[in-house]
């Protein structure tokens, strides 16, 4: 343990260097997952065949390793954080589409039809109606897309995105040298923890009325 | 305390405006139908009435509800609101201007009951201000406490306060016509009855044009200025309830009205339309020596041998037999409870005799908006109203 904590403060630039720009690769993936996704979870409910098909895809994505999937983009987008962001993001649309899609389908009828009959027009209905009642469901999704994200980016060190995986591999696997690896592994199950408790605050600010349905 | 019955809050808004609403020669016919889910319904509401759409299930109703503020487009024929028809309009901005309650309230879950009522006037465009003034007037209106519930989810109400809040919402664009569609049925009769009494009090004072759709045929005959007796897509008879119960237009409508129709015709009076009996009416803390004196002068006719003891404000407690009535003193607090049935000045007759049988008690004390006694009714009284004969809505 010692030779850790020492290692650790030693480095400091290096830990902050690399936790800044993991976190980048993170919120960037998870951002831009998002923002693909929940749409296509929007434009897919309702059409059956489709969303059937793209579930099939999302989840013959999903089986192929992490490692090979950076190795493949890399020809297209060279090396760096790009192939790992844009194979974050197609890792994702399994929980996301289909949480999107789910979470439109929970709304009820009848809210639906009382929104329409209010006057809201079809956007409207979408904007302000059904997406926030799916967003409990859609923000399950988005926590653990988060939380899975900041484990595999650090795969991503080995197609040149720097980030917690330059601790884990270069400093400390590459030279058979322990503590940097501890010290990666740490801030990999702190930024996560700490990402998924900020998500969860936010879902309570976003929909407060969901703890009163659920008292 | 002028027009004590009207809810204070009401005249802060202008008073509601009603729309004429004309229905000619409307059709649908779904895809893949055998049948016109609505064939050729012709018919015309005229302002400020209540106009309620009456049948089995399928006969087409819903449909013909909804074909009017556009949730379904015609096959054929056309609706007109003060003569424009709703195809030249744009449904969304029609629909603001239609208040639309419906049998699951459809609360948005999401917003609190103040935004939910101020759902509409929001997508009307008036200032935060006068929002904020009119949410708290509805809630009133449909009494509601407006500190107490604003804040509050759908989720956190009785299925009776959500209907409350549907009703608010509804009418919170002042909307000259209302769309209703089985807005009562989903609670439990006694909630039922009284979301009745206070939507008949509120229509009192709104005088809104409105379209509901009902499958239960008492609830028709109480509310409607005239029933449209639906069959098959078809329109069999339109009438006002008294002339529905009085001359059925065919075997179908005298089965659908059932056999009962002389008891039915109970529901077309209300308490306040007939004569009751004075209530012997004393209040906690009044002097025992005045109570006296009112006896004494034949002012208080005791019933059975019993006082009826109301709080301050003239809301009945409990029956006081004059044996317990002290020497001196004054007439002693009392817990409220025992003065029961307490029957609403708007509730019909049947269902004043329903309550009456239903609690076993002779007198029904029957008490205005906010709950003063009026005066008494017993089981007499109503049966009284059979030797007059059945009256003629104009």
């Amino acid at each position: 343990m010692g030779e850790i904590w020492r290692w650790a403060r030693d480095h400091p630039d290096d830990i902050w260097a690399a936790t800044v720009q993991h976190a980048e690769i993170v919120l960037l993936a998870s951002a831009l997952s998002v923002a693909v996704w929940v749409p296509v979870g929007v434009l897919l409910r309702g059409r059956r065949i489709p969303f059937a098909t793209a579930m099939g895809a999302a989840g013959v994505m999903y089986t192929v390793p992490s490692l090979a999937l950076f190795a493949m983009l890399v020809p297209v987008l060279g090396i760096g954080r790009e192939p790992v962001i844009l194979g974050l993001v197609l890792y994702s649309p399994l929980l996301l589409v289909r949480n999107t899609v789910v979470g439109l389908q929970g709304v009820p009828r009848h809210v639906v039809e009382a929104a329409r009959g209010m006057g809201l027009t079809p956007r409207q209905v979408l904007l302000r109606v059904e997406l926030p009642l799916a967003l409990p469901s859609i923000m399950a999704a988005v926590r653990v897309v988060v939380v899975t994200t900041v484990g595999i980016a650090t795969i991503g060190v080995l197609v040149g995105a720097e980030g917690i995986g330059t601790l884990i591999y270069t400093d400390g696997l590459n030279r058979l040298f322990l503590p940097p690896v501890a010290v990666g592994a740490a801030l990999a199950t702190a930024m996560a923890l700490l990402l998924d408790a900020l998500l969860l605050g936010a879902e309570r600010i976003l929909a407060p009325w969901a703890q009163a349905a659920a008292a | 305390m002028a027009a004590p019955d009207a809810p204070a809050a009401v005249g802060r808004e202008p008073p509601g405006r009603a729309s004429v609403l004309e229905l000619r020669g409307v059709t649908k016919r779904y895809d893949g139908a055998a049948r016109d889910a609505v064939a050729d319904l012709s018919l015309t509401v005229p302002a400020g009435e209540v106009c309620v759409l009456i049948g089995p299930s399928g006969c087409g109703k819903t449909t013909a509800l909804k074909m009017v503020n556009r949730l379904i487009e015609p096959s054929r024929g056309d609706i007109l609101i003060d003569g424009e028809s709703v195809r030249r309009r744009n449904p969304a901005r029609l629909r603001r201007e239609i208040g639309y309650v419906i049998q699951h309230v459809g609360l948005l879950p999401h917003l609190t009951v103040a935004d939910n009522v101020a759902l509409v006037p929001r997508l009307l465009k008036w200032d935060g201000e006068r929002i904020r003034a009119r949410v708290r007037q509805l809630l009133e209106l449909v009494d509601l406490d407006p500190d107490e519930y604003s804040g509050r989810y759908p989720a956190q109400l009785s299925g009776g306060q959500q209907q409350r809040v549907g009703l608010a919402r509804a009418l919170a664009g002042d909307p000259p016509l209302m769309l209703m569609d089985e807005a009562f049925s989903a609670v439990d009769p006694i909630t039922r009855t009284r979301l009745q009494n206070d939507f008949l009090r509120l229509h009192r004072t709104l005088p809104k044009t409105v379209l509901c759709v009902s499958h239960d045929i008492d609830e028709a005959v109480k509310m409607a200025d005239r029933i449209a007796v639906m069959r098959e897509g078809r329109l069999v008879q339109y009438a006002t309830p008294a002339e529905l119960l009085a001359r059925p237009a065919d075997d179908f409508v005298a089965d659908f009205v059932g056999a009962d129709r002389a008891l039915k015709s109970l529901s077309l009076t209300r308490l306040e339309e007939i004569d009751l009996l004075p209530a012997p009416l004393v209040r906690t803390g009044e002097p025992v020596a005045a109570v006296r004196e009112r006896l004494a002068r034949g002012e208080l006719t005791p019933v059975d041998g019993a006082l009826l003891v109301a709080d301050a404000e003239g809301r009945p407690l409990d029956w006081l037999p004059l044996s317990r009535l002290p020497g001196e003193g004054r007439v002693p607090a009392v817990a409220p409870g025992g003065a029961e049935p307490r029957l609403d000045q708007v509730a019909t007759l049947r269902d004043a005799l329903s309550a009456l049988f239903e609690s076993g008690a002779m007198y029904g004390a029957v008490v205005d908006a906010r709950g003063r006694c009026v005066g008494l009714v017993s089981a007499v009284e109503i049966a009284g109203t059979f030797r007059r004969p059945v009256r003629e809505v104009a």
